[in-house]
Formats: structure tokens, C-alpha cells, sequence
């Protein structure tokens, strides 16, 4: 049987999709770069990767232009789906933008870019993205954003992951992750794709990639 | 027929920084009086910063050969052998003059220009380096500079994805008004994809990729970067470029693609003086000429003088040789990455530098009077006579040498620059393996099992007060910082950050330090590839100390053998490897330049360097950590810190307590093992080199017991000054 296929957008400024298709294909996916003109996903896609970075030069605000190309209608569709889209970082700010994932992210409370590891507390075991951890269990995985504090009603949304200890970002609940209630569609500021290579201290990302084809 | 009169009634060479003497060279080169573009074009190339007039002759005398070496210096930047059909290609540049006058985007362009350096050889960035100097912190103009260059890296830096992985800053009320910002980029290319600046082929076509070109920079490399600097400096502001990261991004992309596809002859990046040095570069490497025709550049705005698009240094923008056959390609690929290439010109056999301006020819130069034919100059070399060591008993000893390592501490040039690296991506890519505030950034080589070590480093009050030792000293603090992580150094960069070399001793200090630096790097066999020279870093109150920053490479061939600086297991040994004796000359413990510090030992280096990489390959070590500023009991704290767990040691007696703490000197390493390594260790010592158990790593104080006198501070107290010192000088104010 031929692998599943998962696409990994790429818009002009997008940094991390590289590190992130190497985390696909640790799972045993193949990884497919996808051009932001594209209207459609690549045959057979069966989940999103929107990767980090910088889309757009962060114009407008983080993620705004990004959110309106064509290939983000063809994620939106997938998502109705019931297809499993995962943002990070730069991916979550779209997210958010195009209202895949209630909330906006505003800027850091300290008003400056912060480069952290951080340990992120799984706090609803209930989504396919942290595995079998159960509620409570930690993940390290580094953060980097300038824009990462995520506010809006914790409600409307399931909180995923929270960051342990000081609040890094002034986010609304030290909400480091959240997922929609269908639980699909999955959106963090910390980065998975950093956390994939034992060298590099952590494989705790490792989680959030398997669940892209769980 | 008389030169050009500028606005100001001077002539116009003069207003351009040309000398008489040089003005009647152009003339008598030309065998004409030159048009106006073209005295702006001889004025830029012919500026210190383009031509090295004062610094060229002595950087002769560094090594720049070994088996590693795949391209030398003179070209965008070094590339050096690491196996596997890859080499590793980097250079570290300054961009001082424009930081002072305007930090943010002084800073931002700087790294912007370096990470051009690297793609114009077909290399794929992976780490990002800044060496950084700054008045004291009790100065608001100085933590002014300080903030806003660190924002400006930041936000340039993060945004073109490429990791910072380490560097170095330092404060002295030296640098008030001269503030350094040194930045070095490293990238990596196969063998095959290396490209050369250099322009071939009779007919084919130069290719401007990227930013349009605007009025932002120009003259940036004269009036700002080769002269001192003033009082009128912020009439300079316009002189200094603006950065746009994301375009950079998009041209990183799209140069490694057309690269990746075998569309591009050459390519070269637009830096100082713009498109005049770039083209006379090109054409002068390829021994070729080139016709261009300025009413095809695009502009950003309108009525740009032919002069002014010559020399713009708009940021952002490359230079490409690319065959005619070749250009639907390049310009669909540039429009992929929302980038214009323009097809401005040709590859002419006129040996010329030719430009069209509303069809009529503006400029006929032949490009080796501006990049061969700039007349040279001998630096005076007055020399300093050797200063006296410091005598101890006149230093006072302290009641409480607690508080005193506490001090140090909290010394902003010791404390942790958490600060400063947290603002900065220090991760993208996944292969940053260890972050900043190691003694080396270290980093996977992508698709292999390799790692390269990365550092940045000088040691400026060494340099001031005995240049040739100063200059040895810098290159082996950075070597040794890279030595710790396991790796093998195997080449260096430098960037030679120094004052006016006419005035004072500043020419002797240039000359001694490049021949200090060049026996160190000949003895640990680190040839130079690339480097960058900064002059004029002095104001009407003074020059900043000669500061010879070094970058060095060095190469783990397996990557899992890394070590990193903390100390990590309780009943761990601790070892003191090295040769040389404490002495508080020069030492921050001192807190001033003054004494003589005692001279390196570049071959003992070289012996430890190797007994430090069998180690790690034997994965015998668990820590080491340079013992640089503030001595052993500061190398001790940051070990101590990093892996939080407290130490406690023993050194010999024999000399006064401050000194065997605080001292400085001699190249010493602070490592931990496991007990039952310390023998195997001890045996890969060669002459030169001692191995030296002082104590155990435990507890959560650290205790340093010097001969009868202790000092006991907790690892908690210690943390928190070291880590709070920084920020707390900027909330202070």
C-alpha cells in the first residue's frame, strides 16, 4: 500500500515546512508541498500541515493574507470534511484568520519575539493530537513567536495544550493549543516539527504528526 | 578642463571622500577628466570599506590554503571541505557605522548583506551568528543602540528563517559612540553547485533579481563607513539602508532555485556600492566586461540620476549571468517567488564597465581601475612600548570573595545574554542541536550525520594592550569555545573592527594583531576564508580598542558525539584541562585594561583542541566549558547553571585566592566526567597539557576552596544575579 499523502502548504515567507515535511514522513507519510495558488489539494490528501513562518512578511497582520488564497478554500472544504488540518505557529495565526479555529493571536504581552522551550500540559485528552496522553502529561516542545498570545472565548473552542508554569505570551488561560469541537482541526503556537530528533533534546512533537494520520 | 564643483563649493571628489592625489590617479588612469557617474563610482570603490586600501597589503600575512579549502578569500565568502560532496561556506561582516546611526535597520541590513554573501555561492543558509559591542548600560544612548539592534536582528533574522545560533556581546564605554555589530551567516552547498562571481560568456545577459532600486543607501560605504563619525551623524540617516526580510526570503528561495536548475552562470550580491560593485566585480573576476543599461533598471521612484542608480545600495537585490537561452526560465522562476529579474545588460569582451543612460554612454570604465588600481597605503606603525604586568599586591584582596564572584557575576559581560538570544529564532530548520549561550552554536549539516560548531569571539583589551598576544588570544578563545563542544576547528573568518590607522597606534595594532591572529590560526591549522575589514570606528572622544573578532568552523563527524557546556550528572569529576596560570591583567576581575596579560600558547592549544575531540569521539566527556572572562569560578557558576546541579573544587595553593578564582590566561577548560574516564583522559594529554581532577560536581552550592580560602555561594543566588543582571540595566533606566 502506497503511503497517505499530507499536504504541507507553502506560501511566499513560509520557514518551516521543510522541518515539517521531515516530521511527515517520520510518521510514515509522504509529505507534498503545496503551492498557495493551488486551488485544489493534491490527489489524495488525507491532512493539512500549514507550517510556520512568516507568510507574506506578517503584512496586514500575521496570517491575514495568507488566510484569503486560493488553496486555503481548498483546506476549508477538507476540513468540512471532516480532514485533519494541523497549524503551527504561523499555520495557527491562518487558522484563525480564516476561521477554521475561533480567536485571534495577538502580540506577546512583552511586546518582543521569545525563543523557548517550553513544557506544554495536555489538557483534553480527548483529540486524536496528543496520542494516548492522558490530561495532565507534558510535552517539551520550543515556542518563537512574536504574535503567539491566543485570545478569544475558550468556549467556543477545546483547549488542547497549555503552557506549564509562567505564562510566556499572556494568552487567555496559558492556552498554548487548541483544537475546533470537532477536534479536527488543530492549531498551536509551539513547534512540533522542532521536537522530532533526539539530538535536538526533545521527540515530544512527535504526537502531533502521527495524529495527522492516526 | 577642471574637476566638478560640488554643492558645497569644494570640489566634488572631496565631497565624495577622495584625496587630491587620488582625483589626479582617476585622471591620469583615464586619461580624461572622469563624468560625474563615473567619480561616484571611483569615490565608492575606492573608499576603504570596497577597496582595503590601508588593511590589503597586511592581510597578505594570513594563512589561506589547507586541504579543506574550496574557495579562498575574494570571493562573497569561504567554503571549506566537511565530507559527504558538501562544504560548508561563511563570512562574517560588520556593519558598525550604519548601527550607530541608525541601530534597527543599521543591524537588519547587516544581516541581510552577510546571508546575500552565502546564497551568491549557491549555499543554502543555516545559522546565523553577531558578535556585538555597545557603551556601558548606565548610558541611555548606549541601551538605545543595544535594544534596537537586538530588535532589528531579530526581526530580520526570524523572518528570513534562518536559526542565530550564537555570538557574543560585550559593553565598554569605548564603543559609546562607535557601537560594533559584527554578523557572520553559514551556509551549506554541494561541491558542484558551487557558483563563482565571476561573469563568462561573450553575449550573455546580467540579470538584476529582486528589490527595485530606490535613493536608500547611497554613499553608504563612503561618507558613513569610511570616516569617523561625528556630530552630524544623524544628518547620516538617509545614508542608511532599509531592509525588507520577506523580499529577502522570497530571493533566497528563488536564487537557491535557480541555482538548484543550472540557470545561472554567476551571481553576485548588490552591497556596498550597489550595482558599481557588483558589476566591476563580476566583470573584473571573469576578466569580461559588461554594458548596462540604466533606463532598464526598475526603479522604485522616479528621477534617479545615473549616478545614483549605480551606486544605490537598496537592499535586497542580486546579480546573475545567465545565457540568453536561459532567460524565459529565470524570469518565470523569479515570478513563482513574486520577484522581478531584469535583463539589464551583457557580458561584453571590452574589459569595460559600460553604462547607457537615455542612449547616451555615461560611464566607460575599464573595471580594473576600480577594483585593481586603487592606490594602496602603508599604515604608520608607532609602536606602544610593552605594558607593565600588575603588580597583585596592589590590588586590594576582597573580604568577601563571595560577594566578589557574585559581582563578576552580574557583570553584564559575563551575565547572560538570555536577554538578547531569546529574541531570536534559534531553532528554525531542526538542526540546531546546541543553542546560544554555550561556549558554540552547534548544528546538524542537513542529510548527513555530521554537526558543525560555530562561534564568534575577540578578546579587544588583550589586543589593546599587547596587539601580537591579542590577536593570538582572539583566535584561540574562539577556537577553544569550539573545541568544547568536541568539534575540530577547521577554518576561520574575521571581521577587523578598528580606528582611524592613521591616527595614534592604531596601525601598529593592525598590523601586529592580523600577524598575532595568523601565527594562532597557522599553529591550530584554521586557514582564513573569508573576512571583512572596518576602519575609522572612532569619534571626536576617542577609538575603540582594536577588536579582531574571529569566527571559527569546526567539525563533529558525528553529530551524537556533541558536548555541551553543562554540568549534568552529581558525582561527576571535575577536570581542569589546559596549560597556564591565573593572572588578574586585563581580567574582568581587574575591571580595566591595564597590565600584560600573559602571552598564548597557540601549540598547547593545538593539543588540547585534539585531546578535547578524542574525548568527545570516545564520548568520555560529560561537560566542558572555556574558562575565559572571570576565571574558573565563573566557568565553574555557568557549568553549575546550565545543568543545575552545584560543584565544589579544590585548586592548588601556591597563589593568592582572587587570583586562582578570577583569574585569567593561558587556555584552560572546565569539563566533568564520569570518575572512571578521568584515566583514559589523562592519557590522551600531550606535552603541553595538564589534566587535573579539582573536585565533583553535586550539591546545589558551588564551593571553591583556594588554597585554605573558601567560597561557597548558592547555585540560586548565583543564577539569579547572572541571569537578572542584563535585564534589570535595561529596566533601570
Amino acid at each position: 500500500m502506497s503511503q497517505p499523502r499530507v499536504a504541507v502548504l507553502r506560501f511566499p515567507g513560509t520557514l518551516d515546512h521543510e522541518s515539517a515535511a521531515r516530521a511527515v514522513e517520520g510518521v510514515g507519510a509522504e509529505p507534498v508541498f503545496t503551492h498557495h495558488e493551488d486551488a485544489a489539494l493534491p490527489d489524495g490528501t488525507v491532512a493539512v500541515v500549514i507550517p510556520g513562518g512568516f507568510s507574506y512578511g506578517d503584512h496586514l497582520r500575521p496570517g491575514a493574507l495568507a488566510s484569503r488564497t486560493p488553496i486555503m478554500g481548498a483546506v476549508k472544504a477538507h476540513a468540512a470534511g471532516g480532514g485533519r488540518v494541523l497549524g503551527i505557529c504561523n499555520g495557527f495565526q491562518i487558522l484563525c484568520e480564516s476561521g477554521l479555529l475561533p480567536g485571534v493571536l495577538r502580540p506577546n504581552a512583552s511586546l518582543s519575539f521569545i525563543c523557548r522551550q517550553a513544557e506544554l500540559e495536555v489538557a483534553d485528552s480527548g483529540t486524536a493530537w496528543t496520542g494516548g496522553r492522558a490530561e495532565g502529561e507534558t510535552l517539551s516542545i520550543p515556542f518563537k513567536h512574536h504574535d503567539g498570545a491566543w485570545f478569544g472565548d475558550p468556549g467556543s473552542t477545546r483547549v488542547v495544550l497549555r503552557y506549564r508554569g509562567e505564562n510566556p505570551n499572556g494568552s487567555i488561560d496559558k492556552i498554548a493549543g487548541i483544537s475546533n469541537l470537532a477536534g479536527n482541526v488543530m492549531g498551536l503556537m509551539p513547534h512540533p516539527e522542532e521536537a522530532q530528533d533526539p539530538l535536538l533534546g526533545s521527540v515530544d512533537g512527535r504526537v502531533l504528526f502521527a495524529a495527522l494520520v492516526a | 578642463m577642471s574637476p566638478t564643483m560640488g554643492d558645497s563649493g569644494r570640489p566634488l571628489y572631496e565631497e565624495l571622500g577622495l584625496l587630491p592625489a587620488e582625483y589626479d590617479r582617476v585622471v591620469q588612469l583615464m586619461g580624461r577628466e572622469p563624468s560625474d557617474p563615473e567619480l561616484v563610482m571611483f569615490s565608492l570603490m575606492w573608499s576603504e570599506h570596497c577597496s582595503y586600501k590601508h588593511s590589503k597589503p597586511l592581510l597578505k600575512g594570513f594563512p589561506t590554503t589547507g586541504p579543506r579549502v574550496v574557495m579562498g578569500p575574494g570571493e562573497n565568502a569561504g567554503a571549506v571541505d566537511v565530507g559527504d560532496g558538501l562544504a560548508i561556506v561563511f563570512k562574517v561582516e560588520s556593519h558598525n557605522h550604519p548601527s550607530a546611526v541608525e541601530p534597527f535597520q543599521g543591524a537588519a541590513t547587516g544581516v541581510g548583506g552577510i546571508v546575500r554573501d552565502i546564497i551568491a555561492v549557491g549555499a543554502k543558509p543555516i545559522a546565523l551568528l553577531d558578535s556585538l559591542r555597545f557603551g556601558t548600560l548606565d548610558s541611555a544612548r548606549s541601551r538605545f543602540l543595544f535594544r534596537r539592534a537586538v530588535e532589528g536582528i531579530g526581526h530580520y533574522g526570524n523572518c528570513i528563517g534562518i536559526p542565530n545560533v550564537g555570538g557574543e556581546v560585550q559593553f565598554d564605554e569605548r564603543y559609546e559612540d562607535s557601537c560594533l555589530v559584527n554578523a557572520m551567516c553559514v551556509g551549506v552547498v554541494p561541491h558542484d553547485k558551487i557558483l563563482s562571481c565571476a561573469a563568462k560568456g561573450l553575449g550573455n545577459r546580467l540579470v538584476l533579481i529582486g528589490n527595485r532600486t530606490g535613493r536608500d543607501g547611497i554613499g553608504g560605504a563612503s561618507v558613513l563607513a569610511s570616516a569617523e563619525l561625528g556630530d552630524d551623524d544623524a544628518d547620516k540617516r538617509p545614508s542608511v539602508q532599509v531592509g525588507d526580510p520577506f523580499t529577502e526570503r522570497k530571493l533566497i528561495d528563488c536564487c537557491l532555485a535557480l541555482s538548484e536548475a543550472g540557470l545561472l552562470v554567476a551571481l553576485q550580491d548588490l552591497g556596498a556600492a550597489g550595482l558599481t560593485s557588483a558589476a566591476s566585480e563580476m566583470a573584473s573576476r571573469g576578466e569580461v566586461g559588461l554594458a548596462i543599461d540604466l533606463d532598464r533598471v526598475p526603479l522604485r521612484e522616479q528621477g534617479l540620476a545615473p549616478g545614483e542608480v549605480l551606486v544605490s545600495e537598496s537592499q535586497e537585490r542580486m546579480l546573475a549571468i545567465v545565457e540568453p537561452a536561459n532567460m524565459d526560465a529565470v524570469v518565470e522562476m523569479a515570478r513563482r517567488h513574486e520577484l522581478d529579474a531584469t535583463d539589464i545588460g551583457e557580458v561584453t569582451d571590452t574589459g569595460e564597465l559600460n553604462a547607457l543612460w537615455r542612449g547616451e554612454e555615461v560611464v566607460r570604465i575599464p573595471s580594473l581601475y576600480l577594483t585593481d588600481d586603487v592606490p594602496f597605503y602603508e599604515v604608520p606603525r608607532n609602536a606602544m612600548p610593552a605594558p607593565e604586568p600588575i603588580d597583585l599586591s596592589t590590588v586590594p584582596e576582597p573580604a568577601d570573595l563571595g560577594a566578589a564572584w557574585l559581582a563578576l557575576m552580574g557583570d553584564p559581560n559575563i551575565a547572560s545574554k538570555r536577554w538578547v538570544f531569546e529574541q531570536y529564532d534559534q531553532l528554525v530548520g531542526a538542526g540546531t542541536m546546541r543553542r546560544p549561550g554555550g561556549d558554540a552554536g552547534v548544528v546538524r549539516i542537513p542529510g548527513t550525520n555530521r554537526a558543525i560548531a560555530v562561534t564568534l569571539d575577540c578578546a579587544e583589551w588583550h589586543t589593546e594592550l599587547s596587539p601580537y598576544e591579542g590577536g593570538m588570544a582572539s583566535v584561540l578563545e574562539a577556537a577553544r569555545n569550539v573545541a568544547c563542544t568536541g568539534a575540530v576547528p577547521i577554518a576561520a573568518t574575521d571581521c577587523l573592527n578598528y580606528a582611524n590607522p592613521d591616527k595614534g597606534s592604531t596601525g601598529w595594532r593592525l598590523a601586529e594583531s592580523i600577524r598575532g591572529m595568523a601565527d594562532a590560526l597557522t599553529a591550530i591549522g584554521a586557514p582564513i576564508v573569508s573576512g571583512n575589514v572596518s576602519l575609522y570606528n572612532e569619534s571626536p572622544r576617542g577609538p575603540i580598542y582594536p577588536t579582531p573578532v574571529v569566527g571559527i568552523v569546526g567539525l563533529l563527524d558525528d553529530a551524537s558525539t556533541s558536548v555541551g557546556s553543562a554540568f549534568d550528572r552529581q558525582g561527576d569529576a571535575i577536570v581542569l584541562i589546559g596549560y597556564g596560570e591565573p593572572r588578574v591583567d586585563a581580567s574582568r576581575y581587574l575591571g580595566r585594561c591595564a597590565g600584560r596579560p600573559p602571552a598564548p600558547e597557540p601549540a598547547n592549544d593545538a593539543a588540547l583542541f585534539r585531546l578535547l575531540a578524542a574525548s568527545a569521539a570516545k564520548r568520555l566527556l560529560t561537560s566542558a566549558h572555556d574558562v575565559s572572562e572571570g576565571g574558573l569560578a565563573v566557568a565553574l557558576a555557568e557549568s553549575a547553571i546550565a545543568g543545575g546541579v552545584g560543584a565544589s573544587v579544590q585548586v592548588p595553593a601556591g597563589r593568592r585566592a582572587d587570583e586562582a578564582m578570577f583569574g585569567e590566561g593561558g587556555g584552560r577548560v572546565v569539563a566533568s566526567c564520569d570518575p572512571a574516564h578521568v584515566d583514559a583522559i589523562t592519557a590522551l594529554a600531550e606535552a603541553g597539557v595538564e589534566v587535573t581532577v579539582i573536585g565533583t560536581v553535586g550539591g546545589d552550592e558551588v564551593s571553591v576552596d583556594a588554597g585554605g580560602s573558601t567560597a561557597r555561594v548558592s547555585l540560586r543566588d548565583l543564577a539569579q544575579v547572572w541571569e537578572g543582571s542584563i535585564p534589570a540595566a535595561l529596566e533601570a533606566a
